[in-house]
């Protein structure tokens, strides 16, 4: 049977906005095993941006709880201890890469391991570049790289310190149909391994690597 | 990847912002390195020039001392015989001695073989009232120098008034309106007006001088004196007016023998006082620079502050900078689990950076520039500014000083840095 990493129950998030209180969450539940690619669809605004964060740890929620693995309340715990659980159990990859322009591919997909730096995360580091397809680019800094390649960094990066789950916003959205289908295969691949992902996009063409579809809607989250 | 690397490759990145920063520190520290420095240089000088002041005070001073101890061997000084029985504080109140003694005295001391008695000049004064005049005057009878029996003849120092004639001070001739050759009735005495003195400013002024007989006849005092002055005497040094006051003592045991205005000890006076007036010059020049000094430190504690101030706003201003358009790379840090502490130690140890490099090179400039000012006495002499713990302090005060300001001024954009909201900042970006 595969494990629960990700639950959430009745979530609700509220922001105040210029024409008043916008509900981007509205009793949200939803849970994720292990060896699941969760996807979920919906318009611009609809709140999926909203749901990976609160989902992942970053944004608390007005009501309602999440729970990882079965056990961990991160919104229970201190800033400092979430940031570790975090950092031990989700690998985030976003539409715009945001990776540290300053440094390279190896450094960029390192950078997890700032604060527990060890020779073991070098060779750990290489495995993914190797994985990847980044050799070659492993010297370069994210300006030097095409938008695929960029994505792939991204995606190494967030798979570095062996997350239970990886949360990807629109991970294909600024990508041409090959290079999405490579992102989209390397998810696929990390799913066939035991990983989750909880997929956010509008893009129709992920469904076909998700074990799992559902829709968003002004906060709500609906069967596919 | 260790978080100094982290740091190190941001710096890289981001140079202008880091050299403002740098900058900013850098001027901090070298003002207040400088200000210690130029202030210690000006100490340094001052000590410097009123050293070499007070050694040319000292030689000029030795000199003086020499000047005056030949001038005491060679021009000598002048005494004044008087009766032993004269009270010197009446002699020096009336100017003169109301108790008198035998003119053979004078003959008896220039006969004697005293070598240190030079010119000798017998006087009879009295202050008396002109009768004919009605007015007050001191009659002074003369004979001019006695010759020594022993001594090589010497021209004499003062000439005798002739008998019949009369020498008039200054404000006698000039209130009476006397001439030269006009003839004057003095106690019933007729004298021809021989010399009338220019003016002296003292009591020569109301002084009339006549022939010893003459006076001695016209004060009824007949082979009596009260003075002899001895000019001139020889010495060698202020030590001997003893030695002449016992050797007078063993020749006229009824006198008592006084110093009186002599050239040499006016000279010594003159020159004591100039002494006197070089050591009030130098302490005036100390409390100049003294007074200097401390608007100098009063200036460097307002200034100072402020530098170090408007040198902290920048940096937290640079610091507020760098932290906004670094927004995105806290918000990804944040995310792939980085602590807000590592992030808060990111921006400290960057901070820190600024600090290490800015004291640096703040303690070379504030150190050089000093020296650049004070000009070539102190240029290559560091080592007389401090001993090496002065530097090594310095440096110490630099290093941890510009550090201190560093972190400080960074730790408000540190902290914001630590707290940024990772999904705001992704939910934005």
């Amino acid at each position: 049977m595969n494990e629960m990493v990700i639950r959430l129950k009745g979530v609700t998030r509220s922001f105040n906005g210029p024409k008043g209180k916008i509900i981007a969450l509205n009793d949200v539940s939803l849970s994720l095993s292990s060896g699941e690619l969760l996807a979920v669809n919906g318009p611009s605004g609809c709140g999926k941006t909203t749901l990976l964060v609160t989902a992942a740890g970053m944004l608390k929620p007005d009501q309602g709880d999440v729970v990882f693995v079965e056990k961990d309340h991160p919104y229970n715990l201190p800033p400092d201890r979430r940031s570790r659980l975090r950092a031990g159990v989700i690998g985030f990859v976003f539409q715009q890469f945001h990776l540290i322009p300053y440094l390279t591919v190896r450094e960029n997909i390192i950078i997890p391991s700032l604060s527990a730096p060890g020779k073991e995360l070098d060779q750990r580091a290489q495995e993914l570049i190797q994985q990847f397809g980044l050799h070659e680019r492993a010297d370069h800094v994210p300006s030097q790289l095409s938008t695929g390649e960029r994505q792939r960094t991204a995606l190494a990066r967030a798979l570095f310190n062996r997350p239970r789950i990886i949360m990807a916003d629109e991970p294909t959205g600024n990508l041409d149909d090959e290079n999405a289908h490579i992102v989209l295969k390397h998810l696929g691949h990390y799913v066939s391994m035991g990983g989750s992902v909880l997929l956010v996009t509008h893009s129709a063409g992920a469904a076909d690597y998700a074990t799992r579809i559902l829709k968003m809607k002004d906060g709500h989250l609906l069967s596919s | 990847m260790k978080i100094q690397q982290l740091v190190l490759k941001e710096i890289i990145h981001r140079k202008l912002n880091f050299s403002l920063s740098v900058f900013a520190t850098l001027i901090a520290t070298a003002s207040l390195i400088g200000s210690i420095v130029l202030l210690r240089v000006y100490d340094i000088r001052t000590e410097s020039i009123l050293q070499q002041k007070e050694a040319e005070l000292q030689a000029r001073m030795d000199k003086l001392q020499d000047d005056m101890r030949k001038a005491m061997l060679v021009l000598g000084f002048n005494i004044v015989i008087l009766p032993k029985d004269q009270d010197l504080a009446d002699w020096y109140s009336d100017d003169y001695s109301v108790k008198d003694m035998p003119e053979s005295y004078v003959d008896r001391l220039a006969n004697s073989d005293i070598l240190s008695i030079r010119h000798l000049l017998p006087s009879l004064q009295q202050k008396i009232l002109w009768p004919e005049r009605r007015r007050s005057v001191i009659l002074v009878g003369t004979r001019g120098e006695v010759p020594r029996l022993h001594q090589t003849p010497r021209k004499s120092l003062v000439q005798p008034v002739p008998y019949g004639s009369i020498t008039l001070g200054y404000e006698l001739h000039r209130s009476m309106d006397i001439r030269v050759n006009d003839t004057v009735k003095l106690m019933g005495k007729t004298f021809t007006v021989n010399e009338c003195y220019e003016e002296r400013g003292n009591k020569d002024d109301i002084t009339a001088w006549i022939n010893l007989k003459e006076a001695q006849e016209l004060l009824g005092k007949e082979g009596r004196i009260n003075a002899i002055l001895a000019l001139e005497c020889l010495c060698t040094g202020s030590s001997s007016l003893p030695t002449i006051r016992k050797e007078i003592a063993a020749i006229l045991p009824g006198t008592q023998v006084i110093e009186r205005g002599s050239r040499a000890l006016a000279r010594a006076e003159a020159r004591t006082k100039v002494a006197q007036e070089a050591a009030t010059t130098l302490e005036k020049e100390k409390r100049g620079r003294e007074t200097i000094r401390h608007e100098k430190e009063r200036m460097a504690s307002i200034l100072i502050p402020a530098v170090l101030l408007a040198c902290a706003l920048w940096v937290a201003f640079m610091g507020f900078i760098n932290v906004r358009s670094r927004r995105e790379e806290i918000g990804i840090l944040r995310t792939v689990g980085i602590s807000a502490r590592h992030i808060f130690m990111l921006f400290t140890w960057k901070h820190l950076s600024i600090g290490i490099l800015g004291g640096f090179w703040g303690l070379a400039l504030g150190t050089i520039l000093p020296f650049l000012f004070s000009g070539p006495d102190y240029a290559l002499r560091v080592g007389a500014v401090g001993p090496l713990t002065f530097w090594l302090g310095l440096g110490a005060l630099s290093l941890i000083g510009a550090s201190f300001l560093s972190v400080v001024a960074g730790w408000i954009p540190a902290m914001i840095a630590s707290r940024q909201d990772p999904a705001e900042v992704l939910r934005d970006e």
